[in-house]
């Protein structure tokens, strides 16, 4: 048996794909926080919602239950709804200030 | 034992959710031309039947349907019929305050109604995959009511920071459902509460309570997670700021409220002090900062933040005691609050011509009716004797004091000294008698039809109810606490069958 056969017999360690799925969630944390443009500032959200759905699927692999993978399902709809939403309201705001940055849609101040 | 059927369970969001779709059919299916106005009477009527339904379903023995996802209970019905309430006094506002020739009118109506189908979903659903689609519903409705104004420069800003930091919450509790699922391997409220305190994984259960309470603090605009609300409420239109200042929190609260005592009940030490921090955090800063602004909706806003703390205060309080004040004080809010965004919306207009709190110089003098109305809301937002603020105090504190939380109660004591500074100062300015070169003397034409003045008169009826005879709506929200509390150890077993138990009386 060579070693790379080996390799690919065992399995990763479900926490791995924990760590990568927190890894991500922190990024789109990161992301949403430091990110200066509307439409990115969004996709950070969207990555926040994904590394959720990677949660999900290995708590579903590790309960042997449906019932997380459904619920990945429910998410990407109700991302793919928000989305719509959201777009429609970044073109709202471009069509009002024509401007995407996060800096300079500022009318109201504290 | 006679099971109910299912379609019962849900009787209220089902009404909802079919007048909604009629008002956009209707809407789409009208020649573009025509005035939408009478749909939002449909939707009014909608809505009041909902409410009727809602009350109707105390008569249904206390158990779950759909496969033990969702609940009734007096503690469900008790907030179905609160939120629609708010959704029937905020559509009856919206009924004279939208410009006649405003676009999208039946959108608006059945965004409005669609809304509440989530929010009142979200205080029925005992399954975490309905509670996050139930958020969304009603999330994604009031992230489009915000920017409703949309020919503005302030309604799609306020539409942007509100769906941005919405979803962003979302998120954070989606996180912690994901969690409490690997923690648990169910989503199931009851059986999350039954396995939770035996989970192998115990600092997973801590973080997804942690990561939860996040998604639902900034839902109900609790500092630290309060800064979207005052540039949120100062952008959207006054009808639906009274809207989605009152029934998405006291949807989010009843969601909070069932997380924390129903299903980690047994992690009391841990989240009671954390939500006494964000309580005493939420006073002090909304107090604080609402003192120094010029512009109503915002001092509005800070003061809806400081009562989003006295609220939490609440949850210092043990059990039922804890819920039944957090419930009534929900109760409470709602009323007042309403009713003094339905008299900005009648005095500043939808346009908004008079924002300012100068520019409410006089409003006594030019209209006794309105400006009396403007001053006892104020009075109740300040705790006096007599509203339904002050009853909603004593009880959120009366609670923190029974948990062993005395200086929460002191220090929101002090709060509500702090916090009549501000609202006198809207006050005063009303009493004060009109220079020529205000505002209000300038542009001031209230529209005041049969639906404003329905509409002020039941948030001035629901106010005065809660401060002179509170006894029956406290009775209400003790008999929720009671239903709330213990999950029943026999919903896992049960699964699929409409479990019924005998009617708390």
């Amino acid at each position: 048996m060579t070693p790379a056969s080996h390799l690919l017999q065992q399995e990763i360690p479900l926490t791995w794909y924990l760590l990568l799925s927190a890894a991500l969630f922190s990024l789109g944390v990161i992301g949403f926080l430091i990110k200066r443009n509307l439409i990115t500032v969004f996709m950070s959200i969207e990555l926040m919602l994904n590394a959720v759905n990677l949660s999900f699927v290995t708590f579903a692999h590790q309960w042997h239950m449906v019932k997380g993978q459904i619920f990945v399902f429910f998410v990407m709809m109700v991302a793919a709804a928000e989305a719509a939403v959201g777009l429609a309201i970044i073109i709202a705001v471009f069509r009002a200030r024509t401007t995407l940055a996060v800096d300079r849609i500022d009318l109201m101040k504290l | 034992m006679n099971s109910v059927p299912d379609i019962y369970r849900i009787l209220p969001e089902v009404i909802l959710t079919l007048t909604g779709v009629l008002v956009m059919l209707v809407d789409a299916s009208l020649p573009p031309g025509l005035p939408r106005r009478s749909l939002g009477w449909v939707a009014a009527t909608g809505t009041a039947v909902a409410y009727l339904a809602s009350i109707w379903q105390l008569s249904l023995p206390v158990g779950t349907g759909f496969y033990a996802t969702v609940e009734t209970s007096p503690f469900t019905v008790f907030f179905h019929a609160l939120i629609c309430g708010i959704v029937l006094v905020a559509l009856l506002l919206s009924l004279d305050s939208l410009p006649e020739d405003s676009h999208h009118q039946g959108e608006y109506y059945a965004l409005v109604v669609f809304g509440a189908v989530g929010m009142c979903l979200l205080t029925a659903a005992i399954e975490l995959l309905v509670v996050f689609i139930a958020l969304e519903i009603s999330s994604i409705a009031t992230y489009v009511l915000a920017g409703y104004r949309k020919e503005t420069a302030r309604g799609p800003e306020a539409a942007i920071k509100y769906f941005l930091l919405g979803s962003f919450a979302t998120a954070f509790l989606l996180y912690g459902v994901a969690l409490i699922f690997g923690a648990t391997g169910t989503t199931q409220i009851y059986d999350i509460a039954n396995l939770a305190p035996s989970a192998q994984n115990h600092s997973l259960v801590l973080a997804a309570l942690a990561l939860m309470l996040v998604g639902i603090l900034f839902k109900v605009s609790a500092v630290p997670f309060h800064v979207w609300t005052p540039d949120v409420y100062e952008g959207a239109p006054s009808p639906v700021v009274a809207l989605m200042s009152t029934a998405p929190k006291a949807a989010a609260f009843a969601l909070l409220l069932r997380v924390v005592y129903e299903m980690f009940p047994t992690l009391h030490s841990v989240w009671a002090p954390l939500l006494s921090i964000v309580a005493v955090l939420s006073m002090t800063v909304g107090n604080l900062a609402a003192l120094r602004q010029q512009n109503v909706k915002r001092m509005l806003a800070y003061s809806s933040i400081a009562h989003a703390g006295y609220l939490l205060a609440a949850f210092a309080g043990m059990g039922n005691a804890g819920i039944a004040a957090a419930s009534f004080y929900v109760a409470a809010y709602a009323a007042m609050n309403v009713g003094i965004f339905a008299v900005v919306t009648v005095v500043s207009g939808y346009d908004e011509n008079l924002p300012m709190i100068q520019d409410f110089r006089g409003l006594i003098y030019r209209s006794p009716l309105l400006g009396g109305l403007l001053i006892f809301f104020l009075a109740s937002l300040v705790g006096i004797p007599f509203t339904g603020g002050f009853f909603g105090k004593f009880y959120s504190f009366s609670a923190a004091v029974g948990g062993g939380a005395v200086w929460l109660a002191i220090i929101g004591l002090l709060n509500s000294g702090l916090a009549a500074a501000y609202y006198l100062r809207l006050a005063f300015a009303a009493a004060q008698r009109p220079s020529d070169e205000t505002g209000l003397t300038r542009s001031y034409e209230p529209r005041a039809g049969v639906a404003v003045i329905a509409a002020l008169l039941f948030a001035v009826a629901a106010t005065l109810i809660l401060g002179i005879v509170p006894g029956d709506v406290l009775h209400a929200a003790q008999t929720g606490a009671h239903t709330l509390q213990p999950p029943p150890p026999t919903a896992t077993e049960v699964i699929g069958i409409a479990t019924t138990q005998p009617r708390v009386p």
